[in-house]
């Protein structure tokens, strides 16, 4: 299945800014950091399609992964 | 009491007198400092219906017990007044390093009374203090102005504090600037500044500021230290990438609102972001006096330097405005700060302008510069400048929103409550945040009590942003607690990593007051009680507790939070009773008696 991921902030660095992915079916959230070699520690925010979502949480295809690490400001 | 000084500069620009009185002690004690004890001298001398740009407003630059001492973050102060756009109590906020030179100067609060019949600026240098002439500054901008009375003054180490033509103009959104990039921005501030044609007031002081006992405070300020430099947020995520590292989070939200709140996900927002910003324009990162955090930007375009844009200002200019072009909308914050205008409330003008534009209202004929359409870069640079020095319509949109939109038959299409413009976040899908900006004691504002942090961020625990449960006594805490640090001198970026108890224990340990977390909480909420009395006493009563009409009746039409509307009705009733108020939202005689406010 196709996903869209878009990482932010330092997450990027050494990584990309948006990609679409192929990753198998049934793959979670928790899969794709694995993937992408980022730590559970280094996640901040975690979003699926705009809204909050645990790791355990499964992926359609095109969903959009949105990841940050923990950041504020305003 | 260790960390005040226990003076305070009483300034009559009708009279040019310049009086040194003892601070009254037993108001500090009940009110902290800084936004609470402005607010109750305030309270105290001002009568409510009084003429924001009369004579007989006052203006209070406070500071808080803790500014200027080796607390982390203790340059701030707040300038307390009644505002000229909302007809509400004004406290704006700024840090910098004017503050800390004012208590180094011996003096915990300035006020200024009457007018002058001429423009002038106060000079202060430890305790001798002048009103001195500045007819040749009138008219210069910010930066100008600072680098004129610097020199007049003949000491580099002084600060100013300045307006710029916007405040000269008393352009309803203009700001009061300090160390010529620092902004006490909202309420238009700056233009009661400018009715008492008081330009600037720069200060010296080579004094100490008491910081209590070294063995006491050593170690609590250590641990507050700690904490904010361990902290995500406040150790890592501003000190790299500013306020601006928002723009992503909230438009991956779909809460960023776009092109003057018709919607609420900006598709190129990555061009304007933090991210990008750090990539192609940050020089250095600039902190304010005795932060640790160092979240200021110093940015560069076209070869002049400048400090920010923050997130806000980042957002009004971009996607409020359909803008995607980051040079253009760095060079409108460059305007605002040298022009003396709030960021928010310009930016935020010019896109209510451009979809009055955009749906005919205002006529091309109508205006002598850029057509005001969404996206154009063009338009947010020349309209902040036309705006700063009230040129052609640019007068008009220097009034605000409110005033614009209602001139033109559509009050609707002014995203603002009680006449300030709305920041950076759709509250169709952040409930809590929401409510926050239609009770906000001075308007639509964040920095009353930001429920971003828990609803978004997730700070100090993660609430659910499209619930209703909770949030009424969220934002109560939240507010109550913003108000006890705007009041002790503090950053409010701080509250990302500390607790109300923090706050006690910094404030004890300097002070000595030997006060509970809870009384702490109680003083915020007796601050938040009697600015509401004010407003009541002023006119706004509890009916401007409101959104603007597109935000209950639009649904988000695109994006993450599609279909959202804000809920007010049903969370408005619930927070008049956590604040203990009448059903019709007004403070009762048992709540002010409980408050020792009656």
């Amino acid at each position: 299945m196709q996903v869209q991921v878009r990482l932010f902030a330092t997450l990027r660095q050494g990584r990309f800014k948006r990609q679409s992915l192929e990753l198998p079916e049934g793959d979670s959230v928790a899969d794709l950091l694995k993937s992408l070699d980022i730590p559970k520690e280094d996640v901040g925010m975690l979003l699926l399609n705009g809204r909050d979502a645990a790791l355990e949480a499964p992926l359609t295809t095109e969903a959009v992964v949105s990841i940050f690490p923990a950041l504020g400001g305003g | 009491m260790a960390g005040y000084c226990g003076n305070i500069l009483r300034i009559n620009l009708t009279t040019r007198t310049v009086d040194t009185q003892p601070l009254d002690m037993a108001l500090a004690r009940k009110f902290v400092g800084g936004r609470g004890l402005g607010t109750s001298y305030f309270q105290k001398e001002v009568d409510p219906n009084v003429d924001a740009l009369g004579p007989d407003n006052k203006m209070f630059f406070t500071t808080g017990p803790l500014t200027g001492t080796t607390a982390p973050t203790s340059g701030r102060y707040m300038v307390v007044t009644k505002s000229p756009l909302s007809g509400t109590i004004a406290s704006s906020n700024s840090g910098g390093f004017w503050a800390a030179e004012l208590k180094r100067a011996g003096f915990d609060m300035i006020i200024v009374e009457g007018r002058a019949d001429r423009p002038c600026s106060i000079s202060i240098r430890n305790s001798e203090v002048h009103i001195e002439d500045a007819e040749t500054c009138w008219g210069k901008t910010v930066t100008e102005t600072t680098d004129a009375l610097l020199e007049a003054f003949g000491d580099p180490k002084a600060r100013v504090l300045a307006i710029g033509p916007a405040g000269e103009k008393q352009s309803m959104i203009a700001a009061i600037m300090n160390d010529r990039y620092r902004a006490a921005g909202r309420s238009g501030v700056g233009a009661v500044m400018g009715s008492k044609n008081l330009k600037a007031i720069v200060v010296r002081g080579t004094g100490k500021v008491d910081s209590g006992q070294p063995d006491q405070t050593k170690e609590v300020l250590a641990r507050m230290r700690k904490k904010i430099a361990e902290h995500d947020v406040t150790g890592k995520g501003l000190p790299a990438y500013g306020t601006a590292v928002l723009v992503n989070v909230i438009n991956e939200h779909g809460v960023y609102p776009t092109k003057n709140f018709q919607q609420a996900y900006f598709e190129t927002a990555d061009k304007v972001s933090g991210e990008t910003l750090a990539e192609e324009y940050l020089v250095k990162n600039v902190a304010c006096y005795a932060c640790p955090i160092t979240c200021g930007r110093r940015c560069v375009v076209d070869g002049q330097e400048g400090e920010g844009p923050e997130y806000e200002t980042l957002w009004c200019y971009s996607a409020s405005c359909g803008v995607d072009d980051l040079p253009s909308v760095i060079r409108a914050n460059n305007l605002c700060n040298d022009y003396g205008l709030d960021t928010i409330s310009a930016g935020a003008t010019i896109a209510c302008a451009m979809e009055l534009f955009e749906k005919g209202f205002i006529k091309p004929d109508e205006i002598d510069g850029p057509p005001l359409k969404f996206g154009s870069g063009e338009a947010i640079v020349e309209w902040t400048r036309k705006m700063g020095c009230h040129e052609g319509f640019g007068a008009e949109l220097a009034q605000g929103s409110a005033r614009l939109a209602a001139k033109y038959g559509a009050p609707e299409l002014s995203m603002s409550s009680k006449k300030l413009e709305l920041p950076a976040y759709d509250p169709r899908g952040i409930q809590g945040h929401g409510l926050q900006y239609a009770t906000s004691n001075r308007g639509g504002c964040h920095v009353r009590g930001y429920m971003i942090a828990p609803e978004i961020l997730g700070i100090p625990e993660k609430l659910d942003p499209l619930s209703l449960e909770g949030k009424a006594t969220w934002t109560k805490i939240f507010q109550d607690l913003t108000a006890v640090i705007d009041s002790l001198g503090l950053c409010l970026f701080t509250s990302f990593a500390l607790g109300a108890e923090d706050y006690r224990d910094m404030y004890s340990a300097i002070t000595g007051a030997d006060i509970t977390t809870e009384d702490l909480l109680k003083t915020g909420e007796r601050i938040w009680n009697l600015e509401r009395v004010f407003n009541l006493n002023a006119g706004v009563d509890p009916g401007e507790d409101k959104l603007p009409k597109r935000l209950l009746e639009e649904p988000i039409p695109e994006g993450p939070s599609k279909g959202q509307v804000h809920r007010l009705g049903e969370l408005l009733p619930q927070y008049y009773q956590e604040r203990g108020w009448s059903a019709e939202g007004r403070p009762t005689e048992a709540k002010l008696a409980e408050l020792a406010l009656a």
